[in-house]
C-alpha cells in the first residue's frame, strides 16, 4: 500500500489513546453544523416523490399531463426520465428501479413519478394530480411465506443459484450459500446433548435521526453538484453519474454532516431523482425524506427465520453445530443471508460445522446494511442456542463459551484459519467482570452473549497540507460518522510530533480528493488513519529535505523529532532544531508549499469480538422489560480516541436494545406498512437505557502500525442474544422471537405457564 | 504452486471443486489463473473476491504476494454498514 502498516510495538503513543474535545464539537452543540436539509442554493425548487401504495403492482399507466400543467411547477419525471444506461450491470440496475419503479412498483413505498416546484405546497398538490394506473398483483411480506414454492413471485423468472442442478421452477429465493467444515451428522451423533430450535427476528430500521436529504444543481453544460448527507460521497457521485450518464468529473459531491447512518447512507435512494428533476427544470432541486419516507422507502435490515441446532458433550465441548438461514432482501437479490451464514459461529472454534444462507425476495422496501449487517441476528439464534445447551450440560454459560472459543490457529466457520483475535480475552474479562457476580432480585434476569465482525478496509486517500504559520489542515475522504475527525486529528499529530490543536481536520469533497471507498464495515478510523499515517510521513520527508536546505547540510544527516527537524552527527549536531513552524515559514524560499499526500487500499483490517452482559427486569403482568445494567466488553487493537470508542461501544448496545425489545416494521394484510414514524416504531430514548458500561481491550492487529483495528459495527451484534438470555432467564422461558414486545412476553409467559 | 480453499458458492463455477492448487505468486496472477482454468470465475471476480492470506482478508490489493505455504482461502467480498 505504499507503505510498511505493521504494527510497530515499541512505538511510543503520545497523542493516540488521549481524550481530547472533538473538533466540531461547538458547531453541533450551537446548531450551526450544516446537515443534509441545510444547504439552500439560489433559485432552488422543492422536490417531492410520489410514491406506490401498493405492495405489488405493474403500472399500467402514468399520467402526468395535469401536474405538469399546475402553475409553479416545473418538472415532473417518471422512470422515463431516467433510462437505463446500466449496459447489463444487474446490480446497478436494480439500484435504479429501486430508485424510480419501470415496470412494477415491488412495495409500499416504491418511488413511481416525482415533482420539482417553487414550493412544498405547489409540489404537493402536484403529486396528487398525478395518475398511477395500477394492476395490483398479489403480494407477499413474510420471510417463511415468501420461501415457500407456493407463493406469489415478486419477481418473474428467479432460479435460485448456488444450487445444482439449477431448479426447474422459478422462487423468491435468490442464492444459497453454504460455509463450515467437518462432518456435522458425526458430530451430532457423539453429542450427550443436543439443542435445537427456531427463530425469528423482524425487520427493524437503522433509525438514524437525520432523514435523507439532498440539494442537486445541474447545469445546461453537463458540471454539477450535489450536496447531500451520506456514508459516502465518492461512491454516490460514481452511482449517480452512472445512473444520469454523466462525467463523475463534472459532478461535484460534498457531504454534509451526518446524523447518523449506521449503513443506510451507504446507498443512493432519492438523490439521482433530485439530480434528474434538476436536469429537467434547469435549476436546483432540494429533496428531503420525511420520516414516513424513511420508512417506507429507504433500507431497513432484513426479517429472519433461523434454524440452530448445536450438541455437545457432557464436559462441554462442541462437537457439531449448524444452521439454516433465510433473510429478506426486499426484492432485490442481495448477500444478507451469507453475511449471517459466515458470521454465525465465528466465535468458536467448532471442529465439525455447516450453515446454510437462502436470500429471500419480498414486497417490502430493498435491504441495507445496517452496523455489521445480517450477524446480529445470526447471533441471536446462535448465541440463544449456546445459552441454553450451557444449561443443559449445568455449566455456566461464560466458562462453556471460553471451553469453545476460538483462538490463533483456529479456523473459522467460514473458512480461514484465524491469526491473533480477542474472543477469548473478551470472554475473560467477561468472567471477571463485577457485573457477573452483582445480586440480582425479583422477575430479574442476566444474559451475556457474544458477536463477532470482520471490519475491511478499502481505497482511502488523504491529504496533509502546511500553512505558512505552521499549523496543518487535514483532509480526509472518508465521512465522519462517529467521530473521526478527531481520531485522525490525533493520527497526525503523533506523527508530525505537534499538538492536537493545531491540526484541522475536514472531509474534502469529491473534487478535491482521489476516490474514497464508502465509509462502512468499520473502516473509517482504520482506513483514514493509515492514509493520514503515510502522508504526514511523506509530509515530514519533505519538511526534513526543507530543514536540509535551510541549514544548508546534506539530507541525511536530518531526522525528526518530536515534531521538529533535527541535525545528527559531529559535524552539524550542534545546528538548532527547527519546528514545523520555522520550517513552513520559509517554505516559499525552499521550494513551496509543504504538502503530505496518499493514495492506498487500506487491507488487513482486524477481525473484531466483543462480549456483551445484561440484567433485565420483567414485569410480569404487563411483559414490559426494564435494562437495569449493560456493560461491553470489546477488542479495539488499539483505541485512538478512547471516548469515541466507548462511543461507538455504547451506541451499538442502544441500538441493540431497541431492536431486541420493540422496533420491529408491522405490515397489514393488504402489504402497506402499519407503523412508518417513530410514534409507534419506537427506538429506545435515555429513559429506557441505563449508563452503558464499557471495557476496552487492546489486542493489536498487526497490520496497523498502532494496531487499530474497526470498533463501529461489532457492538450491535451481541445485544440481540444477551438480551434475549437475561429475559429467558427472568421469564425461566426460552425467547424465540424478537423484538421480545411485551405481547411476546406474556404469550411466553402464559405457555410457560400452561406446560 | 499455492493451495487454495474457495468457498461453497464459488465452487459452482469450478466443477464443484473447493480445494485448488494453482501456480501463482500474487492475487491477480491468482485470479488471473483461475479465470483461465474456469471461465466462469470470471463475473466472480467482477463482483468481488476477498483473499485470506493466513487469516488476513484482502478486498483489494491485487498486488498482495501469496508466501509459500500460507493458508489462502477465498472469499465473497464482504458488505459493511
Amino acid at each position: 500500500m505504499g507503505f510498511d502498516a505493521a504494527f510497530e510495538k515499541k512505538k511510543k503513543l503520545n497523542s493516540v489513546g488521549t481524550r481530547p474535545l472533538r473538533p466540531d464539537g461547538v458547531e453541533k452543540v450551537t446548531g450551526k453544523a450544516r446537515y443534509g436539509a441545510d444547504f439552500n442554493m439560489p433559485g432552488q425548487l422543492v422536490g417531492r416523490i410520489l410514491r406506490s401504495p401498493h405492495a405489488h403492482a405493474k403500472i399500467k399507466k402514468i399520467d402526468t399531463t395535469k401536474a405538469e400543467k399546475l402553475k409553479g411547477v416545473k418538472a415532473v419525471i417518471t422512470a422515463k426520465d431516467l433510462p437505463d444506461l446500466t449496459d447489463g450491470n444487474s446490480d446497478l440496475y436494480d439500484v435504479l428501479d429501486n430508485c424510480m419503479a419501470r415496470e412494477k412498483a415491488l412495495y409500499d413505498g416504491h418511488a413511481v413519478a416525482a415533482v420539482a416546484a417553487i414550493d412544498a405546497a405547489t409540489a404537493r398538490k402536484a403529486l396528487k394530480l398525478i395518475k398511477v394506473d395500477y394492476k395490483i398483483l398479489p403480494h407477499v411480506t413474510d420471510v417463511d411465506e415468501a420461501a415457500d414454492a407456493k407463493a406469489p413471485l415478486v419477481r418473474e423468472g428467479v432460479f435460485t443459484t448456488g444450487v445444482d442442478p439449477k431448479p426447474a421452477k422459478p422462487s423468491n429465493i435468490t442464492n444459497r450459500s453454504q460455509y463450515g467444515h467437518g462432518d456435522v451428522e458425526g458430530g451430532m451423533a457423539e453429542a450427550d446433548f443436543i439443542v435445537g430450535r427456531t427463530f425469528k427476528t423482524e425487520q427493524t430500521h437503522q433509525g438514524y435521526i437525520e432523514p435523507h436529504a439532498c440539494v442537486a444543481s445541474v447545469n445546461s453544460d453537463g458540471n454539477a453538484e450535489l450536496w447531500v448527507c451520506t456514508q459516502g460521497h465518492f461512491v454516490y457521485r460514481q452511482n449517480c453519474a452512472d445512473l444520469l450518464g454523466m462525467d463523475a468529473s463534472k459532478l461535484r459531491v460534498t457531504s454534509s454532516e451526518i446524523g447518523g447512518g449506521f449503513g443506510g447512507k451507504t446507498h443512493v435512494w432519492s438523490e439521482p431523482v433530485a439530480l434528474a428533476l434538476s436536469r429537467k427544470a434547469g435549476r436546483p432541486v432540494k429533496l428531503v425524506m420525511s420520516r414516513e419516507e424513511v420508512f417506507r422507502a429507504s433500507g431497513p435490515t432484513s426479517a429472519t427465520s433461523i434454524d440452530v441446532r448445536i450438541g455437545a458433550k457432557k464436559d462441554g465441548t462442541v462437537t457439531a453445530a449448524e444452521a439454516t438461514l433465510r433473510y429478506t432482501c426486499g426484492p432485490y437479490p442481495g448477500m444478507w443471508a451469507e453475511l449471517g451464514a459466515m458470521t454465525a459461529f465465528a466465535p468458536y472454534d467448532f471442529a465439525n460445522v455447516k450453515t446454510v444462507g437462502y436470500e429471500v425476495l419480498v414486497n417490502r422496501p430493498k435491504v441495507a446494511a445496517y452496523r455489521a449487517p445480517s450477524a446480529p441476528m445470526a447471533a441471536f439464534a446462535v448465541e440463544s442456542a449456546v445459552d441454553e445447551l450451557a444449561g443443559k450440560i449445568g455449566m455456566d454459560p461464560v466458562k462453556f463459551r471460553i471451553k469453545n472459543a476460538a483462538k490463533e490457529g483456529s479456523r473459522a466457520s467460514y473458512g480461514p484459519v484465524y491469526g491473533p483475535i480477542g474472543i477469548g480475552p473478551t470472554l475473560e474479562a467477561a468472567k471477571k467482570h463485577p457485573h457477573m457476580k452483582a445480586p440480582l432480585g425479583k422477575n430479574q434476569g442476566r444474559g451475556m452473549a457474544c458477536g463477532f465482525w470482520f471490519n475491511f478496509g478499502g481505497q482511502t486517500c488523504s491529504n496533509i497540507n502546511i500553512g505558512e504559520d505552521g499549523t496543518v489542515n487535514l483532509a480526509v475522504g472518508t465521512v465522519d460518522v462517529g467521530g473521526s475527525r478527531a481520531s485522525l486529528s490525533l493520527v497526525a499529530a503523533e506523527e508530525l510530533g505537534v499538538p492536537y490543536e493545531q491540526i484541522k481536520a475536514v472531509i474534502g469533497d469529491t473534487g478535491t480528493l482521489g476516490h474514497n471507498d464508502m465509509t462502512d464495515g468499520s473502516r473509517g478510523t482504520f482506513s483514514s488513519s493509515l492514509a493520514t499515517i503515510s502522508a504526514a510521513r511523506n509530509a515530514i520527508s519533505i519538511m526534513k529535505e526543507r530543514a536540509a536546505k535551510m541549514w544548508d547540510i546534506p539530507v541525511e544527516h536530518v531526522e525528526w523529532e518530536n515534531g521538529h527537524a533535527v541535525a545528527k552527527g559531529k559535524k552539524y549536531g550542534n545546528l538548532p532544531k527547527l519546528s514545523v513552524k520555522d520550517i513552513a515559514a520559509k517554505a516559499g524560499r525552499t521550494g513551496g508549499p509543504i504538502a503530505g499526500h496518499s493514495e492506498l487500499v487500506a487491507d488487513g483490517a482486524g477481525v473484531s469480538f466483543a462480549t456483551h452482559i445484561c440484567d433485565i427486569e420483567v414485569d410480569p403482568q404487563t411483559g414490559a422489560t426494564k435494562v437495569l445494567r449493560y456493560t461491553v466488553i470489546q477488542d479495539a487493537g488499539k483505541a485512538v480516541h478512547p471516548t469515541y470508542v466507548e462511543g461507538q461501544y455504547q451506541g451499538g448496545a442502544a441500538q441493540g436494545i431497541g431492536w431486541a425489545l420493540n422496533e420491529e416494521y408491522i405490515y397489514g394484510k393488504d402489504g402497506r406498512l402499519q407503523n412508518p414514524g417513530f410514534l409507534d416504531y419506537r427506538i429506545p430514548v435515555c429513559s429506557d437505557l441505563p449508563m452503558i458500561d464499557t471495557q476496552i481491550l487492546e489486542i493489536p492487529n498487526p497490520n496497523h502500525p498502532y494496531g487499530v483495528r474497526g470498533v463501529g459495527e461489532t457492538s450491535i451484534v451481541p445485544p440481540l442474544a444477551a438480551i434475549a438470555n437475561a429475559v429467558s432467564n427472568a421469564v425461566d422461558a426460552r425467547m424465540t422471537h424478537i423484538p421480545m414486545s411485551p405481547p411476546r412476553i406474556l404469550k411466553a409467559l402464559e405457555t410457560e405457564a400452561a406446560e | 504452486m499455492v493451495a487454495i480453499k474457495i468457498w461453497g458458492g464459488l465452487s459452482a463455477a469450478t466443477n464443484g471443486q473447493t480445494e485448488l492448487e494453482i501456480d501463482a505468486n500474487y492475487i491477480r496472477e491468482l485470479f488471473a489463473k483461475l479465470e483461465e482454468r474456469y471461465p466462469g470465475v470470471k463475473p466472480y471476480i467482477e463482483r468481488g473476491i476477498a483473499v485470506s492470506i493466513d487469516g488476513v482478508i484482502y478486498r483489494d490489493t491485487w498486488s498482495k504476494e501469496l508466501p509459500d505455504g500460507a493458508e489462502i482461502f477465498l472469499l465473497p467480498r464482504l458488505e459493511g454498514g
